[in-house]
């Protein structure tokens, strides 16, 4: 064959497949090239290259998803009971969800950011945000457990969060809706949001070592509604910047009376600056009330505890923490890119995408380039901080991510489509259409200081026709990007749990070899653990009853139990004796009002249960274990209050008294 | 029709690294009854760290102490000290039935024993329980086969 003629035939090639396009470009059919499958096939056995931690919305969870497989590897309960595994039911969970409004079985979980050390992800911790009554969690990557959740006073609607300093001094929480301070009189009519509505942004404090979270401070700022937020990297590390909407202040039909001005702003603070004054004993004691949940390893178990002050500084007392810079228009996304100089605004009421300067920002403020100020707070003027605006990127922009090439990628909420663009020149490289109407994006560490090159992920709100129908309610989608060449190429959708807001990626090796694979028996010092058969028992403390159980495969200890009484509350505390990877037992009893334990090798796990009549109750194991799993079973008696039967408890020898099974007494 | 020549060797080429022996996989099936499963295997040692056990004629009463520690938590929920069996095996005669260094071998290695060894195997299928790694330290598995012998009768 002639070369020539082969270009003349690739060229033809070309020149169809580009038909097909623009004939039909939003059929997906030819938005996916041939090798998309190869791309993201994972060999049975073999492991996905990053892990995606994916936020659940209105599920309250996150769950965890390999890539490029798209494969959902586990969803970890965070600020829901779970069923599955008996988090937030069983004694020692149950503390973890306690707040200063008592405990609270369910939130809407926004966005994670995964801990970082000199800008990089470090695979330590997962923070999450509990957006409905104001939490913050912090997830142990070596468990996947939820270690942590503390509760934000002077907070409503904590969206602006969870988002760290560069080497996780502090995670980061803005409160989205301004509400009165909690100390103040909040019995006030809401048309008086001016007058007392405040915004407040706390910074939780992270010990470097065991990661444990502290309200260190909250700086008080003008009642606006702050919408995401990012550190600075680098140059700006000292940094950080919100997204603020509502600048009008409005109380009702936001809709429309939060869209009136041109421009809201993105609020800069110098939180370096902020920490040293509070260190200097800055800022006023506020009498607060809010819930610090930790989970110990050892015990197995939670401690809630309720705190009763926070450190406050209202920011217009301290000139040089806060500046706003204008942005159109009502801006979502708060991003910036990885050499920390640039951060990018994302108007998602605005025809085009502001990208700011650090540089001219501290030049600005050094010569007060200001237009004004808001609420006492010097606004920067637009030009003096801006670098340039990206023209007609489409419409919607919401949220930013950063490639390893100095690109960015910005989702478009109403033209569904991710864009790519030149950080530097502003120029728009590409666009590639998703299905539909894609929130936020995620590349692995694309907000760090290292992103990833490879895959980009679109988390879509709707998602119509991509999947089999299952009534109403659809499954909402995910959309697998390559973007390591010129052009992004869709290569996978995959369906997600609840609804995914903002996600995180990280190269599976900074997470896989640091994965524990069972708790050690020796180091378990749970109040209630069973160390071996020899240990197990059942005490009696008024009408409180606590059976120390076991479980192996594939039998409980004991599996025998008598003389529990109507009016008892019993505690089933089973260790699972195991130590093994990937030996989990289950345990449940009939009629138990909470749910089932699912007890890892060497934990202790308890389950509460009130007999509500009297009659023999069987429990067993809810996890199929062994060959026996069938046989990992038992039963307690229940009898009338004031009735004599013993306590007794056995396994193995409480066999029938006559060869022809005649009824014991 | 010259490029169609290289492909043809690559793809032949490619066929014969699927194929681990090289050797056309249809003359293999009959052969294979009559060779060995794993010609190095030692069944007396059995398959993990372990290799000589040094054992001596009279009892450790320390070890042994400390085997016992070891069996109330990890080894007792399933197996008695008599030759009744339980979950598993009873532990009566079972330091004359295998060598010391089967035995810790056994118990350090279980997956790789149980998959390969054929006294083990043999035992799984009265059991039809696979016995759990319950993840021995050295030292452990040591004082467990003496707390074994001590059961076994050494004095």
């Amino acid at each position: 064959m002639k070369r020539s003629k082969c270009y003349a035939i690739a060229a033809a090639s070309i020149a169809i497949i580009i038909g097909m396009q623009s004939c039909k470009p939003k059929n997906a059919g030819n938005a996916v090239s041939s090798d998309a499958a190869a791309k993201t096939y994972v060999t049975p056995g073999k492991y996905d290259e990053y892990y995606n931690f994916v936020s659940g919305g209105f599920s309250g969870q996150m769950s965890v998803y390999g890539l490029p497989s798209g494969r959902l590897l586990k969803v970890v309960p965070i600020f829901s009971v779970n069923p599955e595994n008996g988090y937030g039911y069983s004694e020692e969970t149950k503390p973890m969800l306690n707040t200063s409004h008592g405990s609270i079985p369910w939130d809407d979980q926004h966005h994670l950011d995964l801990s970082q050390t000199n800008g990089e992800v470090d695979g330590r911790w997962i923070f999450a945000n509990a957006n409905n009554t104001p939490r913050v969690a912090r997830v142990n990557l070596a468990t996947f457990h939820t270690d942590e959740i503390i509760e934000l006073p002077n907070s409503a609607g904590n969206h602006s969060s969870p988002f760290i300093t560069e080497n996780t001094e502090y995670v980061i929480a803005g409160t989205r809706f301004s509400v009165p301070p909690d100390d103040k009189n909040g019995d006030v009519p809401i048309n008086t949001y001016k007058q007392n509505f405040k915004g407040t942004i706390s910074f939780i404090s992270v010990d470097k070592d065991n990661g444990n979270m502290d309200i260190a401070f909250q700086l008080q700022c003008p009642g606006v509604n702050f919408d995401l937020s990012h550190a600075g990297k680098g140059k700006s590390s000292g940094w950080f910047f919100f997204s603020c909407y509502n600048t009008e202040q409005a109380n009702t039909l936001l809709e429309v009376n939060a869209s009136k001005r041109d421009k809201d702003f993105i609020m800069a603070v110098n939180w370096k600056k902020a920490a040293e004054l509070v260190k200097a004993g800055k800022g006023r004691k506020q009498a607060v009330k809010y819930a610090s949940n930790r989970y110990d390893e050892k015990t197995h178990t939670a401690t809630s505890t309720i705190k009763t002050e926070v450190t406050v500084m209202d920011v217009k007392d301290f000139p040089g923490l806060v500046y706003f810079i204008p942005c159109p228009k009502s801006p979502h996304g708060c991003d910036v890119d990885p050499s920390g100089e640039y951060i990018v605004g994302s108007g998602k009421l605005a025809a085009l995408i502001p990208v700011f300067s650090f540089d001219k920002l501290v030049k600005a403020i050094d010569e007060k380039a200001f237009a004004g100020d808001y609420e006492g707070i010097p606004v920067i003027k637009y030009e003096a901080a801006l670098y340039g605006e990206v023209k007609k990127p489409g419409l919607g922009p919401l949220h930013t991510e950063f490639d390893d090439k100095g690109n960015a990628y910005t989702t478009m909420f109403v033209s569904s489509e991710v864009v790519k663009w030149n950080i530097k020149d502003l120029a728009v490289l590409d666009r590639a259409p998703t299905y539909y109407s894609p929130g936020h994006l995620m590349i692995p560490g694309g907000d760090s200081k290292k992103p990833s090159g490879k895959y980009l992920v679109a988390y879509n709100k709707i998602t119509k026709d991509r999947f089999l129908p299952t009534g109403p309610e659809l499954a909402q989608s995910a959309q697998l990007f390559d973007i390591s060449g010129d052009k992004m190429q869709l290569l996978l959708d995959y369906p997600t749990i609840g609804e995914p807001h903002y996600a995180q990626g990280i190269a599976a090796s900074l997470i896989r070899e640091k994965s524990i694979k069972f708790f050690k028996i020796e180091n378990n010092n749970h109040p209630y653990v069973s160390k071996g058969e020899g240990a197990t028992k059942v005490v009696r403390e008024g009408n409180k009853v606590h059976v120390y159980m076991t479980a192996i495969r594939s039998h409980l200890t004991p599996d025998n139990i008598e003389g529990i009484k109507m009016g008892d509350e019993v505690y089933f505390h089973v260790t699972n004796i195991e130590q093994d990877w990937d030996v989990p037992h289950g345990f449940a009893v009939k009629g138990a009002a909470n749910a089932e334990l699912l007890i890892m090798p060497g934990e202790t796990s308890s389950l509460k249960w009130v007999p509500d009549r009297i009659g023999i109750f069987p429990f067993y194991c809810t996890d199929f274990c062994s060959a026996l799993h069938q046989e990992m079973s038992g039963y307690v008696r229940v009898s009338p209050a004031g009735s004599s039967v013993p306590l007794s408890f056995s396994t193995g020898t409480n066999l029938p008294k006559n060869e022809d099974g005649a009824p014991n007494k | 029709m010259k490029r169609i020549i290289p492909a043809l060797i690559i793809i032949s080429a490619m066929y014969a690294c699927g194929n681990q022996n090289g050797s056309p996989a249809v003359a293999k099936s009959s052969e294979e009854k009559t060779e060995p499963a794993n010609p190095s295997y030692d069944p007396n040692r059995g398959e993990g760290k372990f290799k000589n056990v040094e054992v001596s004629g009279k009892l450790d009463a320390a070890m042994a102490e400390g085997g016992s520690k070891v069996f109330a938590v990890k080894c007792g929920a399933c197996h008695k000290t008599t030759n009744e069996k339980l979950v598993g095996p009873g532990w009566k005669g079972v330091t004359e039935r295998h060598s010391a260094p089967w035995i810790m071998n056994f118990i350090t290695n279980t997956d790789e024993m149980l998959t390969k060894d054929p006294k083990a195997q043999a035992q799984l299928e009265i059991c039809l329980v696979r016995m759990p790694n319950q993840n021995l330290s050295d030292g452990d598995a040591r004082n467990l086969l003496e707390f074994m012998r001590k059961n076994d009768g050494v004095k």
